[in-house]
């Protein structure tokens, strides 16, 4: 697994957790900045569900295939559906989803590493 | 979209779904590649799965049916998670292996044990009895 996406991911989710945060304060709904940043995060999630599974093919680690590969890709489920049931109610409780969808990422993500690690 | 997943309700419906995504391919997982291990703790990370899912489609649906099966589920949630959460720490011996309400869902940040508090709370406020 790649340590500096690893770190791109957590970096840019952290930044987008806190535009988030700032709307969630402010109560207002989210812009477009807001979505670019998720949509970031996004496009570095399908580059890690890519690049993890084909590191997966060529170690040989001791990891469980079928729960490393269903983290890759459940991970970039999450975003996409967040943002659907976030932009279904333009309120704050739709903006608080976006909150849940990120730290989703996190914790899927920190997870992820551990399940790498684990196996070396 | 019915009333009880609007407003805070949203938020609640995507916490237990993903909640009940987590718990599925826990117990998929588990009772898929190593069933005999803990039978005990495995039925009961699929009792765990079946109970999220069941509260994420009752608060989608919604009406007066949604709100009793979401009230169930939620209950049936709280109790899970505090008698789970009690016997993994005093019958250890009965849990080779961890569930999602083990140790009161140390493992998943103590959410499950905040969130069936979150549930009641909200299922209070939307009663049906309260609105007529």
């Amino acid at each position: 697994m790649n340590a500096v996406l690893l770190w791109l991911v957590l970096a840019t989710s952290v930044v987008a957790l806190v535009m988030v945060v700032v709307h969630l304060v402010r109560d207002e709904t989210a812009g477009d900045p807001t979505f670019l940043a998720l949509a970031v995060v996004e496009v570095l999630l399908l580059v890690q569900a890519v690049l993890g599974s084909v590191a997966l093919a060529g170690t040989d680690r001791e990891i469980s295939g079928v729960t490393f590969v269903s983290y890759l890709w459940s991970i970039v489920l999450v975003l996409p559906i967040g943002a659907f049931w976030s932009l279904a109610e333009r309120t704050r409780a739709g903006t608080a989803v976006l909150l849940v969808a990120l730290l989703t990422v996190v914790a899927l993500e920190v997870r992820l590493q551990s399940l790498w690690a684990v196996g070396g | 979209m019915g009333e009880l997943s609007s407003g805070p309700g949203r938020v609640l419906v995507a916490v237990y779904a993903v909640f009940a995504v987590a718990a599925t391919g826990r117990s998929l997982v588990q009772l898929g590649t190593d069933a005999d291990r803990a039978p005990l703790a495995y039925s009961l990370s699929l009792l765990a799965a079946l109970v999220y899912l069941a509260a994420t489609t009752c608060l989608l649906v919604g009406g007066r049916r949604g709100w009793w099966a979401a009230l169930v589920a939620v209950v049936v949630e709280a109790v899970g998670v505090l008698v789970v959460g009690t016997l993994s720490y005093v019958a250890t011996d009965l849990f080779p292996d961890r569930t999602v309400w083990s140790h009161f869902g140390q493992g998943y940040g103590f959410l499950p044990l905040v969130l069936p508090v979150a549930g009641l709370v909200w299922l209070r406020r939307t009663s049906p009895a309260r609105s007529r």
